[in-house]
């Protein structure tokens, strides 16, 4: 049976799918923020894997073929910018003055945090890319020589809070305007944060798709800089 | 076809990112070079928008479920987690938002004080 499982092309994406449904229909029913989709269909995939004693490996024999569409879809991002490109050009040195800081406050929060904690150098070089995007962050912490597979759980985790608090933490900052919530949610959790903006409207969308690749090129850059720090 | 040409033309761009990641020796991936190239594409008028537009915003919208099984992998991540589970967990909560937060902010209060100036010199 076990077998029959691992060579099923459909069973992982349909498990998935299925979840996210359920999660989706909970957030109707109860409209509750932590009745979130995503993190729903996570949790009860993980449950259904470990219920059942199915093997990840298994799972993602069929599951893969959902992240197959991870780079078409990113790169799909660049629609909604186009599209709202005016808004971009009105609010240019907004935007840029908003993830700069987001990057920087992402680094700089780490190194505070990681002292904080006590933990070594290692630690905190894997924690560096955490607010950006996966494929992004794992190479920053390979090359600062982080343990890269820390680094995937942490962003994606980082992805999946942004996601439930992004509406929370607009609301009780106050951030209304629809080009600061996009640039918030995208510099604070990249792509996992950008599919809530993208639901908030149009402008957050983008803006936070915009963010994904401004604060992963930004953080490149300055990562190395920062690694010195501890 | 109307699907399959709008697909095959992002696929087309992501498979140009695949070639730049693969040229360039930088950590970042094919879908940061693609956004960048479809987003000049359009800009320049090489891509019509109604070339894409439709497979693009299927792409989008089905977005949230392809993290499912990167995420559903944190199973196997649990024994590397655990020694510094504690830190680890407010590390990501607290910079979560304190990021989020300055980011936001910071272009909220750019956007405000021109929304000013501009009042000024109408008014």
């Amino acid at each position: 049976m076990a077998e029959f499982f691992q060579n099923s092309v459909f069973f992982g994406s349909l498990v998935s799918l299925a979840f996210y449904g359920v999660g989706v229909l909970l957030k109707q029913k109860l409209k509750l923020a932590i009745f979130n989709p995503l993190l729903v269909a996570i949790l009860l995939t993980m449950a259904f894997l470990l219920v059942f004693d199915i093997d990840y490996e298994t799972y993602h024999a069929g599951a893969k073929y959902l992240s197959f569409l991870l780079t078409p879809a990113t790169v799909a991002l660049a629609i909604p910018l186009y599209e709202q490109f005016q808004k971009l050009k009105e609010n240019a040195a907004a935007v840029a003055v908003g993830i700069i800081t987001g990057v920087v406050t992402s680094m700089v929060s780490v190194l505070i945090l990681c002292r904080l904690f006590g933990l070594g150098h290692v630690e905190y070089v894997t924690l560096l890319p955490k607010s950006i995007t996966t494929a992004i962050g794992m190479g920053v912490s390979e090359e600062l020589g982080g343990y890269v597979a820390i680094t995937v759980a942490v962003i994606i985790v980082t992805g999946i809070i942004g996601n439930i608090i992004a509406q929370g933490v607009c609301r009780i900052f106050r951030i209304t305007h629809p080009v600061a919530k996009g640039i918030g949610i995208g510099s604070a959790s990249h792509a996992i944060g950008t599919t809530k903006a993208m639901e908030l409207g149009e402008v957050e969308g983008a803006m936070s798709g915009l963010s994904i690749a401004l604060s992963g090129i930004l953080t490149v850059l300055l990562a190395g800089v920062f690694a010195k720090f501890m | 076809m109307h699907y399959l040409k709008q697909f095959g033309i992002i696929l087309a761009v992501s498979f140009i990112g695949e070639i730049l990641n693969f040229l360039i020796d930088l950590p970042i991936p094919a879908s940061i070079y693609g956004i960048i190239l479809l987003f000049f594409a359009l800009e320049f008028r090489m891509v019509k928008l109604e070339w894409v537009k439709d497979a693009g915003k299927f792409l989008i919208a089905i977005m949230p479920v392809m993290f499912i099984p990167a995420a559903v992998g944190l199973l196997n991540a649990w024994d590397v987690l655990r020694p510094a589970l504690v830190a680890y967990v407010s590390i990501m909560v607290i910079t979560t938002v304190v990021v989020m937060a300055a980011s936001g902010c910071a272009t909220q209060a750019v956007i405000r004080r021109k929304e000013k100036k501009g009042g000024k010199t109408n008014g």
